[in-house]
């Protein structure tokens, strides 16, 4: 990162009409000062920003070839696995690259709710990373309809139907989604369209987003607001170089899956090709919507599974209003944080039951679960706040470190 | 200290659940086929360094060539592909030479039929797939390029297919021109056992047992579904060493950077 004050006279000249050296110098330069305690799991924000780069580039190269035609998709797709150059990394990057999205984007929510991020002054911060998490699931879904298999075509049937349970203007609405009367090549054209738009606004909200974060910095391990320089240290060089050897990590896992297990995320129905005369046995969306397919189905009333799953979104966005407690970190919430682990079972649980048919006992352990939901969000999050009582947070960010550097420091003064 | 290390067990429980969700939830879905366990007879091509055989991929097509082929198609495998599976080109052109396709229109405007070229495809048996049903008592014969990874368990899934035609049980009534096979979603599949012993007389003079032609058709047409599988492979070892190496470094240097902090 070049720093704005450099001797360099073409930063200067630069500088002095468009100072966009000193703006990255307090996006993510020395100028912006992070507090000094944020562990690994503040990792997810920028390896989330960097597959969303990867999925955009790799997208790029993957529509020169791909065509968006109801007859032409299919072997398309087959045409860039097999002809073009490096077509099947490209593709394979672009498939995993979407689940991996989705696993950096859960931790980073997670990580969030267990440590209070959505909490007071960060409320908005919080809306727009929902709001980037609901263009992510609509992306995805376009995106898996591409190949024009027969999961991208039965996946597109289940969800677009579910538009039909609106009273009185769900089957309108369902015929313009699919641009006609049956899901078929003007559907596909759409998806196609929005597909390659989505990811565009995506990085729009996700400069608001950063945005909003740069105005009151992050939240830390302890929840404690920033008291004073002694709390921070500048993210640059300290959080780009661990942000970097975290992004070495993650691309071992992502590379794991593209070279050795590239087709283990998705589904072997999606390389037949789309059949409108032929329903698969069993009709499930990718890993990263299961639980949500999971509370869809979990309502024996098709319009109320639509309202449910809409509101297992919907009531995130209220957290920061019914949690009420007054410490942020559940760290120092002997009762809430047990609730947490087991609000993250409950979601593991979701998923599984999404996973398997809605037979047996999966119905009702997906109705439990998804009870269990609601129930941690709109009773456990308001009476945990009222009713528990937190532990003593540490006075500040620099006595907690100097707490847990306190051995190591007295072992390097010993060593003088 | 101890804060240190619920830290750490944090992190750790978050990654084993995040993982074990994607574990969870991507098993049931490809382990979906009722029926019994698949075989698992081990392929050179499984597993990190995984190659292709070049002899059980020429043996596989020749059975595709003498068995598959009369009903199936391989509409994604191009005969410039033979060179690629160990054949030279000259032989690839003669085997090629040995189809006939459509090709046209001529300066008149009549369509033609001509040997074969490189550039041209496998040609289908049939014309189209109501030719096909006619053909084959109403049942659809699938294209066969994609087969393997068209179905939970891949070559295993073709492996044990092929091999897996019993009897049927006493209990199971068979519909007209259906064979039981347990492999197979509702056990009674229309394609009759298509490999017998010495079906083919393979050209490297191998003994043409079901258990080696079905493992030869099943590493062929793997690789016709995935044809760059080594080439994936390979690279991947090379991306790997080289990322684990870099972290290894990055690592270092956030260690060397934060030295002065705690």
């Amino acid at each position: 990162m070049s720093s704005p004050d450099s001797g360099n006279r073409i930063v200067q000249w630069i500088e002095y009409r468009l100072p966009i050296f000193s703006w990255l110098d307090h996006t993510v330069g020395s100028g912006y000062p992070a507090p000094k305690n944020l562990n690994y799991l503040w990792n997810m924000g920028s390896l989330a920003g960097i597959v969303l780069m990867i999925q955009i580039v790799t997208g790029i190269v993957l529509a020169m070839h791909y065509v968006p035609h109801g007859d032409m998709a299919f072997d398309s797709v087959e045409h860039i696995m097999r002809n073009v150059n490096y077509g099947w990394l490209i593709r394979y990057l672009h498939s995993n690259g979407a689940s991996m999205f989705f696993l950096v984007v859960y931790i980073h929510i997670f990580r969030g709710m267990y440590y209070g991020s959505y909490k007071y002054p960060r409320e908005l911060l919080w809306w727009l990373g929902l709001v980037i998490l609901l263009l992510m699931m609509a992306s995805a879904f376009m995106g898996y309809v591409l190949p024009w298999g027969q999961m991208s075509f039965w996946g597109a049937t289940v969800i677009t139907n579910l538009f039909s349970a609106i009273p009185l203007i769900g089957e309108p609405i369902v015929t313009w989604l699919w641009g006609g009367f049956a899901i078929a090549s003007p559907t596909l054209q759409r998806f196609f369209s929005l597909h390659y738009l989505l990811p565009f606004v995506i990085v729009g909200i996700v400069i608001l987003h950063i945005w909003a974060l740069h105005i009151h910095g992050s939240n830390n391990p302890t929840g404690i607001d920033v008291k004073g320089p002694q709390d921070t240290i500048p993210f640059h060089p300290y959080y780009t170089v661990k942000d970097l050897f975290g992004l070495g990590v993650f691309l071992i896992i992502f590379a794991y899956w593209v070279f050795y297990n590239p087709n283990y995320l998705g589904h072997p129905d999606n390389y037949i090709p789309a059949n409108p005369l032929q329903t698969p046995p069993h009709i499930v969306p990718e890993w990263y919507l299961l639980p949500f397919y999971a509370i869809l189905r979990a309502i024996p009333d098709k319009l109320g599974g639509v309202i449910a799953m809409g509101a297992s979104i919907g009531v995130l966005f209220l957290i920061p209003w019914l949690d009420t407690s007054r410490v942020r970190v559940a760290t120092f919430r002997p009762i809430y944080k047990q609730f947490f682990w087991i609000l993250l079972a409950d979601v593991v649980i979701l998923g599984w039951v999404g996973a398997n048919p809605p037979e047996g006992h999966f119905i009702l352990i997906g109705q439990l679960a998804t009870t269990y939901y609601f129930l941690h969000f709109l009773i456990v999050m308001p009476f945990a706040g009222w009713f528990e009582s937190p532990r003593k947070p540490p006075d500040s960010i620099s006595s907690s470190v100097l707490e847990k550097g306190g051995g190591n420091a007295s072992a390097k003064e010993a060593v003088q | 200290m101890t804060s240190y290390r619920q830290m750490t067990r944090l992190r750790a429980s978050v990654f084993a659940l995040a993982t074990g969700f994607i574990l969870l939830s991507a098993g049931p879905s490809l382990a979906a086929e009722d029926s019994r366990t698949l075989k698992s007879p081990g392929f050179s091509f499984q597993g990190p360094f995984g190659t292709f055989d070049r002899g059980e991929l020429q043996r596989g097509f020749q059975v595709y060539q003498e068995v598959c082929s009369s009903c199936h198609a391989l509409k994604y495998f191009a005969f410039r592909n033979l060179p690629r599976i160990g054949f030279s080109e000259d032989q690839a052109k003669a085997i090629a030479a040995e189809y006939e396709v459509t090709d046209g229109p001529d300066v008149e405007g009549e369509m033609f039929e001509r040997p074969a070229r490189l550039a041209d495809h496998m040609p289908s048996p049939f014309a189209n797939d109501n030719a096909a049903r006619s053909a084959n008592n109403g049942a659809l014969p699938p294209d066969l390029s994609l087969m393997v990874k068209a179905r939970a368990g891949g070559e295993d899934y073709l492996y044990s297919l092929l091999t897996g035609y019993e009897d049927p049980p006493s209990d199971v009534e068979l519909g007209e021109g259906m064979s039981f096979n347990p492999y197979f979603g509702g056990r009674q599949i229309a394609m009759p056992p298509p490999l017998f012993e010495d079906g083919v007389e393979y050209a490297d003079g191998t003994a043409a047992s079901v258990d080696q032609m079905a493992r030869d058709l099943s590493t062929f047409l793997t690789w016709v579904a995935e044809p760059d599988l080594e080439t994936r492979k390979g690279m991947g070892i090379k991306v790997m060493i080289f990322l684990i190496l870099l972290t290894a470094l990055l690592y270092m240097v956030k260690r060397k950077v934060w030295r002065d902090i705690h």
